[in-house]
């Protein structure tokens, strides 16, 4: 694991949602938070794609934004590349900044209406101060050209492009200050699944060119077994389980897990019973006591609601999950 | 050409054409304008160089030779022998120079707190808008008297005739900043949670830039709005505080001046001295106010 680029341990992230003050001493009310991220660690390694899937407010979005710095962490450690990025400040902070981007969810508000085409993308290389004058222009021309439009769409507005295009311009902007690391926060959710192949193929075109490290957010499991090397599923903000892409799909050993590949609808129609995922995802201002998920679980025992698992190794990375410990200590 | 061709082409050039409320208030809006912006060429009299009036000529009735000198005036003369068209002229020249600046002085200072309030957030949005909510709960025209009271005071007597008119833009612009800190601040705060604000900041673009060359572009639509329809109140401000004889100095007589002139002879018969200067009021204020409404329903798609 000498070759971590980004190493992320016990990460944690508190939400303080408790009314106004004033409100919250009439009422006599405590302050309340709610834990978006819990206690996660994982590491990506240079040239990989570390994909996090998970449900609806499992967190995904909130660790891409600690990543990158839009949020900042409440306990826990994110390093790029062996610099600590938390406490990290001024040219230092700069300098990181170049190495990592982000593309965004929405490409309809992701980029600026009002800005034309080049300067979106032409703004990260103004910032760090990269190119000067009449480069900046050709650079533009060549990044639009890399990402599959044309030079002469510098000149237009985001709002004369498909979703697409908007997001190929996203991904454009993104690769402008030559990043080693890009976060990913869905970035096909918002299109249509024939656009989404496409941007998916580019991203992994480019991934492959350029050399760069995906961490790669998704609820969509199709999407994320095309992309990723390495898979983390995340549940109320716990990593319930860490693996190899392929072995993930193939042999999932947390039953959260089973679940979601269980609910993935498939084209081949094979007619094999499926069970449907159980219930919704618990409050996170009130979690579950112990392992999170035993409320769902079809494999909860009376242990699980009273402490927190640990994690168990797998073949490929590891699981937290009580049920798997018994039976690693069986066999 | 091709610029021209697409602005007639726009979404707002075809709106303006088929709105014929639009259309007639902007050419009255322009006439009265180009009218008191032209004024020195315009106007057959000085009503501003003392020395060239003639007592003798006051009180002339419109379009009626004058008693004693003989002369005819359009629209009459006022108790000191002033013609009544050359100084609507003059006047809506000030009306509109202290309406516009007023304007402008309360744009720079709604947007830059509001801009403020939006992005921080926190107390610093919280003392802002208080503020805003305690200004707003007192009548704007009443807070322009204050400022103005207070700003005399301070100012020495032989210096108030130069800075009356300055003064009174900053009392109107204090009172009618809040509006445009509001929806500035309102809109702001959503931008702000936009993605591409977010894009900007994970390369770490500097807060200012953000707030100015992102966010404001993007909150600049309705303000302009407001600020058209608040030209109609700020004119009206400046004649209301005119009309209460502390605004401009008479020597220097806005339509507001005109009509507090004016009220005072209304009842021994010379009604042309109010009834004028109102009506070029009226007709200002309301050409620029339906302007305002007119480009409020153009820029809002929802009201397509």
């Amino acid at each position: 694991m000498a070759d971590a680029l980004l190493k992320i341990e016990n990460l944690t992230r508190y939400f303080d949602i408790s009314k106004p003050f004033l409100n919250r001493m009439l009422e006599r009310d405590e302050k309340q938070f709610l834990t978006a991220v819990a206690d996660v660690s994982f590491e990506i390694k240079r040239g990989e794609t570390f994909a996090l899937v998970g449900e609806s407010g499992s967190g995904k979005s909130t660790i891409a934004k600690l990543v990158v710095g839009l949020l900042a962490a409440s306990e826990g450690n994110i390093e790029f590349d062996g610099h600590k990025m938390t406490g990290t400040s001024g040219t230092e902070m700069r300098d990181l900044r170049r190495r990592f981007q982000m593309i965004f969810q929405d490409p309809f508000a992701s980029l600026n209406p009002r800005w034309r085409v080049g300067d979106i993308i032409a703004e990260p290389i103004h910032t760090f101060g990269l190119l000067k004058g009449a480069d900046v222009t050709n650079r533009v021309g060549e990044l639009l050209d890399t990402v599959g439009l044309s030079a002469k769409d510098a000149e237009k507005f985001p709002h004369e492009f498909s979703g697409g295009q908007r997001q190929r311009i996203a991904i454009a902007r993104a690769l402008s200050s030559k990043p080693e690391f890009i976060v990913c926060d869905e970035p096909t959710s918002a299109l249509d699944v024939s656009v989404q192949a496409q941007i998916l193929n580019l991203m992994k075109d480019l991934q492959d060119e350029m050399g760069l490290t995906y961490l790669f957010i998704s609820h969509d499991l199709s999407v994320v077994r095309h992309m990723a090397n390495r898979i983390g599923v995340l549940y109320l903000g716990r990593l319930v389980e860490v693996a190899d892409g392929k072995t993930l799909f193939s042999a999932p050993q947390h039953p959260y897990t089973q679940m979601l590949l269980d609910a993935v609808p498939d084209l081949a129609l094979s007619g094999r019973r499926r069970k449907p995922v159980d219930g919704e995802i618990p409050n996170p201002i009130n979690p579950p006591s112990g392992c999170a998920f035993h409320p769902r679980c079809p494999l909860a025992m009376d242990r699980c609601k009273v402490d927190a698992p640990h994690q168990v190794a797998t073949e490929t990375g590891y699981a937290a999950c009580f049920a798997l410990e018994a039976e690693a200590k069986a066999s | 050409m091709n610029r021209f061709a697409r602005m007639w082409d726009s979404d707002i050039a075809w709106s303006f054409r088929n709105s014929p409320v639009a259309i007639v208030a902007a050419v009255i809006a322009l006439t009265i304008v180009l009218g008191a912006v032209f004024a020195p060429w315009i106007a057959p009299y000085d009503p501003f160089n003392s020395a060239s009036l003639n007592l003798m000529d006051g009180f002339t009735p419109p379009g009626e030779p004058n008693q004693f000198t003989g002369n005819t005036y359009l629209m009459g003369t006022d108790n000191q022998g002033r013609d009544i068209f050359s100084t609507i002229l003059y006047g809506a020249r000030i009306s509109l120079f202290v309406g516009f600046s007023a304007v402008v002085f309360a744009l720079v200072l709604g947007i830059g707190l509001g801009l403020l309030a939006g992005w921080r957030g926190g107390w610093v949005d919280s003392l802002i808008m208080r503020i805003a909510d305690v200004q707003l709960s007192f009548p704007s025209i009443l807070i322009a008297l204050l400022i103005f009271g207070v700003a005399r005071g301070f100012i020495p007597p032989s210096m108030r005739e130069e800075v009356a008119i300055w003064v009174l833009i900053v009392s109107i612009g204090l009172s009618d900043w809040v509006q445009y800190a509001r929806v500035v601040r309102g809109a702001a705060m959503v931008e702000k949670s936009k993605e591409y604000v977010q894009a900007a900041r994970v390369i770490g673009v500097h807060p200012a830039r953000i707030v100015l060359r992102h966010i404001l572009p993007n909150v600049m639509g309705p303000v302009l709005v407001i600020a058209t329809i608040g030209l109609a109140l700020a004119i009206i401000a400046e004649a209301t505080l005119s009309f209460l004889g502390v605004g401009v100095p008479p020597t220097q007589p806005s339509l507001g001046t005109l009509i507090r002139i004016g009220q005072q002879y209304l009842f021994s018969g010379e009604w042309w001295i109010l009834l004028f200067p109102s009506i070029a009021l009226l007709l200002l204020a309301l050409s620029v106010n339906l302007l305002g409404d007119w480009l409020r329903d153009a820029l809002n798609p929802r009201l397509r």
